[in-house]
């Protein structure tokens, strides 16, 4: 697929923003899990979807709904637990959610939000629209039950489902290597009778073609399609987590970080192209900069919710709360 | 909704008013899913044991027969509910209820809270007592108490046709995610129901069975039928029983008990679910911290023992409240 200038700087603009937004949260010292370096895998796949596609997402939640296209400021506000954020101050890091660009759930249950978004498809298939629905979840996932389970009933059921693999090689400290029968998490596909495809999660225009056809297939209603993006992290699981013994060595972080950094990469790509001027992509750093170091005051300059409004959203309708 | 979905053919809704606890489900959720379209049935075997030939009546796209594969079948409801539809999940044997506790428990119930409203899950989770028929304890639990202790779900325990129907229908039209316990033992259980298509019984609202003046008894589901026996035969001894059924035990009623326990002062609790933490354990909580100055003697619970549920009947029978101990625990504090 053939994307116009337009695209293309939105393709750029969107990991930057999930970088910029994160090395914002990381020279702040917040908390977070951070999506640094899978920016290629997260976007690629959104640049493929429509406004009214759906997304689950994962509790390395930050990238999802930037990479939807969502408004910076409710996403930076809720990290600070603001009335202003996205999930009023209840969701926090693990969990933004951003309803407006069709997150119907971050789950920071490992696999959790397979089956929602299966959900949201088999919706789609029912309702009789053209919508699909796109499930983010990592290597770790993969070996949760709601995994084999959901991709069994996609199959069955023909549903317009993409299961997106951010596989960035660990769960936690856990390598692949020592959790899985074998390295390729879109093999298992074959297993339930539907594509499966790998792609170079590092490669923002890779991922968005392998899931432009992904998408086209779901949307003539030929059914789900496993993606696994080789991506990698590049920040620890999470911040504030202590690893005694080291369980990937400077040399492969370093790797990553200098030659297979997904902003580089995307750079340096449409640069040698030569239809894009280092001076435009300058620009959209500039902006971007910019949006987050606004949603940054915002959140700062947010209240925090009323303690006495916890209750708030627990039911649809009011119930004789407290006891 | 789109133009593609064929609109279903229109029912014959039995005319003949007096219709049994199993009728009652299968009329509620016919009628929900003719006046709804986005209703939608979801579980093992619905196909062939469908209550009433619904995939038949309302086709494959609107009934899905899952493969076994509980937490996810549930989770992809709850992805449905949040999209659009209004499912209604056949959970089917309630000790199957664990296998989807994640998706019920941390989806379900969380995610209109965690997503500071954003969202909202209209689900039906239902799931059938099959206790008291020799099936042992992996297919006998009567767990709904647990789901108590989980904020977000709200749960019934309907014990009569009409309470089922009329609850059910509320449950399938609430924006909530709603388990409903249903009592095996009551399937052929009879008495005349609304036909009205209307015809609805809030959640949340407890109902007094039997008016009476000596003592409270409190019943969780089909321990009603027990405790109505127990009543009669205690008038003949000048013992007056009040019965009142909570229906619902989240939001619990707890204003119609209280009011109740301040009539009486005495009060025994009946649930069929094992003792530790239970409903009535719940209920007694309640009354004594809500009523106590009202209470004249101790609250007594009268419940299953904390032992699993063997195989044989004869040893399965006594376990669970009768009119015997619902008697003795109302003497002993008359």
């Amino acid at each position: 697929m053939l994307l116009s200038k337009t695209q293309q700087f939105e393709m750029y603009r969107r990991m930057l923003r999930i970088r910029i937004f994160e090395e914002t949260l990381k020279a702040n010292e917040i908390a977070g899990h951070l999506s640094m370096g899978q920016e290629a895998a997260i976007v690629g796949a959104c640049m493929a979807l429509r406004d009214d596609d759906y997304i689950t997402g994962t509790h390395r939640s930050h990238g999802h709904p930037i990479g939807k296209g969502a408004e910076l400021k409710p996403l930076m506000a809720e990290i600070f637990g603001k009335i202003t954020g996205i999930c009023k101050g209840r969701g926090g890091s693990m969990h933004l959610a951003d309803n407006s660009v069709g997150i119907i759930g971050e789950s920071a249950i490992v696999g959790g939000g397979i089956p929602l978004a299966t959900g949201a498809g088999f919706s789609a298939q029912v309702r009789g629209t053209d919508q699909v629905s796109l499930c983010f979840f990592g290597d770790g996932a993969a070996n949760q039950g709601t995994f084999g389970e959901s991709i069994n009933m996609a199959a069955i059921w023909n549903l317009p489902v993409i299961y997106f693999c951010e596989n960035n090689g660990y769960a936690i400290t856990t390598s692949v290597e020592r959790s899985h029968g074998q390295p390729d998490v879109a093999r298992r596909a074959d297993g339930y009778g539907i594509s499966g495809v790998i792609v170079d999660g590092q490669d923002a225009l890779a991922v968005y073609d392998a899931t432009c056809v992904a998408v086209a297939r779901a949307r003539r209603g030929e059914g789900p399609t496993l993606i696994e993006a080789k991506t990698y992290r590049f920040d620890e699981h999470c911040k504030g987590l202590t690893i005694p013994v080291p369980y990937r060595t400077e040399a492969e972080i370093d790797e990553y970080i200098t030659r297979r950094d997904p902003l580089k990469l995307f750079k340096a790509s449409v640069l040698a192209v030569g239809e894009i001027s280092e001076m435009e992509l300058m620009a959209v750093e500039k902006e971007v900069d910019v949006a987050v170091a606004e949603a940054l005051a915002f959140a700062h300059d947010s209240p925090f919710p009323d303690p006495t409004d916890v209750y708030d959203n627990m039911y649809s309708n009011p119930i004789h709360y407290p006891a | 909704m789109q133009e593609t979905i064929e609109t279903p053919p229109v029912l014959q809704i039995p005319t003949n008013s007096k219709i049994s606890y199993m009728d009652a489900i299968v009329q509620a959720q016919k009628e929900e899913m003719l006046r709804d379209e986005r209703v939608v049935l979801i579980g093992e075997e619905i196909a062939i044991y469908g209550c009433g030939e619904v995939e038949e009546t309302f086709g494959e796209n609107r009934v899905r027969n899952t493969p076994i594969s509980e937490n996810s079948f549930t989770g992809m409801a709850i992805g449905a509910a949040m999209t659009g539809l209004r499912p209604i999940v056949d959970l089917t044997i309630a000790s199957f209820v664990y296998l989807a506790s994640d998706q019920i428990i941390n989806q379900a119930g969380k995610l209109r809270f965690m997503t500071g409203g954003q969202l909202q899950v209209p689900v039906v989770f239902r799931a059938s007592m099959y206790y008291n028929i020799g099936n042992a304890a992996q297919h006998s639990d009567r767990p709904y108490s647990l789901f108590m202790n989980s904020p977000g779900l709200k749960i019934i325990i309907p014990s009569t046709p009409a309470d089922m129907k009329g609850l059910m229908k509320s449950a399938i039209r609430d924006d909530d995610p709603v388990l409903v316990f249903e009592d095996i033992n009551l399937w052929t259980k009879k008495e005349p129901v609304s036909d009205d298509s209307d015809f609805l019984i809030p959640i949340g609202q407890a109902e007094v069975k039997r008016t009476g003046s000596d003592v409270t008894v409190i019943t969780i589901g089909a321990c009603l039928y027990k405790a109505l026996v127990a009543a009669r035969a205690l008038e003949q001894e000048g013992i007056s029983v009040e019965v009142i059924d909570p229906r619902t035990i989240v939001p619990l009623d707890k204003e119609t008990i209280i009011k109740s326990v301040a009539k009486t002062g005495r009060v025994v609790i009946v649930d069929n679910a094992h003792r530790t933490g239970s409903v009535a354990s719940e209920i007694a909580a309640v009354i004594a911290e809500q009523a106590f100055e009202s209470l004249r003697k101790p609250i007594q619970r009268v419940t299953t023992p904390d032992v699993h549920i063997p195989a044989c009947v004869a040893m399965e029978r006594p376990l669970y409240p009768d009119k015997e101990r619902i008697t003795a625990a109302v003497k002993n504090i008359v």
